[in-house]
């Protein structure tokens, strides 16, 4: 791997041996990748490429038809406020022209300093805090102007480091154990099958 | 009336440690899938049949019928959806990140009955926080032997992947999310077959369902599908979550018995909506997400029934009702959810991905007060287009039915609101205040 860290490398091995095709792990690999650089340089698409076994324009051709995989570079922290009916009808357009005075950039632009990119999202399912805003997605909501502004000083200065983790919503909870078929093949005398990570044989009672 | 039915898939979400094994365990947690262990798959199979636990994803198909459909195969697989992205819907996410465990025990339950070698839990890539809790599940559960190669120690086995999605409301149609699940863009396949149930992932049969509706079958099991039937009334049967927003003072997720309950009770009801805020009058309301056709007062009485609405004209659908008070703009709402299916077009189909951006310029051009009297009629062509004769249930022009859902709102529009659709036009501007935020 060229790009990839060894530790990321290793995390999407362990992901690609979850499925029984290579290529299904395409998505959650791109969200590794995302952890790694923010967004889904060239250099990560062809690494992708190789673990899941398909070209890098296959990955690109992927991931341009999903809104949170970035073929572009973003900011340190992607704002996404939505302005679907609910949160419309709470006042979502006011948060949102408000989030670009103050930020002084348009959606989908991303401010000179790299801190900040403003997206406008189709509903993020927390209509009962609207109008609400996800950052690296992560919710904050119900939200007015005065809310947002703190919002974005303190993740300007860091304060919520914690609860908002850098990009990727892969980049916390890994899976810790292994495939029953991967423990039954380790166990003694048991077969040294090429399909690394078929379906659990013989799992289907009768 | 609010009746006193119990508790079913949300017993526990409300308190602080509802995610942990140790709560879940503490209060009846994998005694379901215990019990179920003990009895034949064709057995729990028909334990759901007997509950008529119907689809909560949106469609409403019975369950157990769902299961029944599977081709004989060496190898089914379960896809339990998760991509919860219908508009104003946010059922799924609650129990995704507050009761996680009742999501894996359901899941293996429909495993075991399905004879399914492997599940998949889809869950939307944005929830970021219910990805880590749904994945903390599933480590916790494999630590207890409730996953894994010898389950309870009954030897039955079972793996479950949880797997992220990553932004396109088009990967809730199920063979849509299979396609995302293959790792491919989330289209939706060509009909038919018009079953996973018999090509499914991977070609194979497979059965999705969604995670409100496995949520359920824990219960199910441990206290019978006969206690599950009793409540509601006919084919809907059981409790529902219904997501409550727009112009109410108490927003919110209800888990209510079906049919027994009304949608006055629903937005008027102290204990639910608590009614509109200042007490201003009910100009309408969407009785199941932005796909259905919108109800008026005079639906207000109609009980929370899939058979009831759908004879009514519209849909119970995901379970969401968005309440539109009389400073709502209706244009303005129907302007925004045109804007929201044209966003969200996957784009294979011609009437879909041309129409929905039509209908949009169209429908923003009235909001603003630029439209002519005759771009009624040239919006209704659009929808036309799309879903033959505007009729409900819609016909379809289309792979999938994200198409003709997006008639139902401006049809909607144009049925209840000519007069003030006409407003715009004759003022040249909104005649409605804008969406501002409640203060104070």
């Amino acid at each position: 791997m060229a790009h990839l860290s060894p530790e990321i490398c290793s995390r999407a091995e362990a992901i690609v041996a979850c499925y029984p095709q290579r290529r299904s792990a395409l998505i959650p690999l791109c969200h590794l990748a995302q952890a790694q650089d923010g967004w889904l340089t060239p250099e990560a698409m062809e690494d992708i490429a190789a673990l899941v076994g398909c070209t890098p324009a296959e990955v690109r051709g992927t991931a341009s038809f999903y809104d949170m995989l970035h073929t572009e570079p973003v900011g340190r922290h992607v704002v996404t406020v939505c302005t679907n009916v609910a949160c419309m009808l709470a006042g979502a357009y006011e948060v949102l022209d408000h989030a670009e005075a103050t930020l002084g950039i348009s959606v989908g632009q991303t401010t000179a300093d790299g801190e900040f990119t403003l997206e406008e999202a189709e509903c993020l399912a927390g209509c009962d805090n609207a109008p609400c805003v996800q950052v690296n997605h992560r919710f904050f909501g119900p939200l007015d102007p005065d809310a947002f502004d703190v919002l974005a000083n303190d993740l300007r200065s860091g304060r919520l480091a914690e609860t908002v983790p850098a990009h990727g919503v892969l980049s916390r909870v890994d899976r810790s154990v292994g495939l029953p078929a991967q423990e039954a093949r380790s166990a003694p005398g048991a077969g040294q099958g090429e399909a690394a990570v078929g379906p659990i044989a013989g799992a289907v009672p009768q | 009336m609010i009746t006193q039915s119990p508790r079913i898939v949300t017993s526990r979400v409300e308190l602080d440690d509802s995610f942990t094994l140790e709560r879940y365990l503490a209060t009846g947690g994998y005694e379901g899938l215990r019990k179920g262990l003990g009895m034949k798959p064709a057995d729990v199979a028909a334990e759901v049949n007997k509950a008529s636990l119907l689809g909560r994803g949106g469609a409403g198909f019975p369950a157990g019928r769902k299961w029944s459909m599977l081709r004989d195969a060496p190898t089914r697989y379960l896809v339990v959806n998760g991509d919860e992205s219908e508009p104003a819907t946010f059922k799924d996410h609650m129990l995704i990140e507050r009761d996680p465990h009742q999501i894996i025990e359901g899941t293996a339950i429909a495993a075991y009955a399905t004879g399914a070698a492997q599940a998949f839990i889809y869950c939307r890539g944005e929830f970021a926080l219910g990805l880590e809790r749904l994945q903390q599940a599933c480590n916790e559960a494999y630590a207890h032997g409730a996953i894994g190669s010898d389950i309870l120690g009954t030897g039955y086995a079972l793996d479950i992947v949880i797997h992220p999605g990553a932004g396109a409301y088009i990967c809730g149609e199920e063979t849509a999310l299979l396609e995302s699940l293959e790792g491919k863009r989330g289209f939706p396949r060509i009909k038919p077959p018009f079953f996973p149930a018999a090509v499914g992932l991977y070609g194979e049969p497979t059965v999705v369902n969604n995670i409100e509706t496995v949520s359920n079958l824990p219960w199910i099991l441990l206290k019978g599908g006969d206690r599950f039937a009793a409540l509601g009334e006919g084919s809907s049967a059981g409790t529902r979550l219904f997501a409550l927003s727009g112009r109410v003072e108490h927003p919110g997720w209800f888990e209510i018995e079906m049919s027994k309950t009304t949608f006055r009770d629903l937005i008027y009801d102290p204990s639910l909506g608590a009614g509109i805020p200042d007490g201003k009058a009910l100009r309408a309301f969407i009785p199941g997400g932005v796909s259905a056709p919108w109800f008026g007062p005079d639906e207000l009485d109609l009980g929370l029934n899939q058979d009831a609405v759908g004879k009514a004209g519209s849909m119970l659908g995901s379970g969401s009702v968005v309440v539109m008070d009389s400073e709502t703009c209706p244009v303005r709402v129907a302007w925004r959810i045109a804007r929201f299916f044209h966003r969200e077009s996957c784009g294979q189909c011609t009437p879909c991905r041309e129409g929905s951006g039509w209908i949009e310029k169209i429908m923003h051009r009235l909001e603003q007060g630029l439209g002519r009297e005759q771009d009624i009629d040239l919006v209704l062509d659009a929808c036309d287009n799309i879903s033959p004769g505007l009729s409900w249930p819609p016909k379809q022009t289309t792979i999938c039915v994200f198409g003709p859902s997006i008639p139902s709102a401006i049809v909607s529009v144009a049925k209840m609101f000519r007069d003030e659709l006409l407003m715009h036009v004759k003022e040249g501007s909104c005649p409605f205040p804008p969406d501002e935020l409640r203060r104070g």
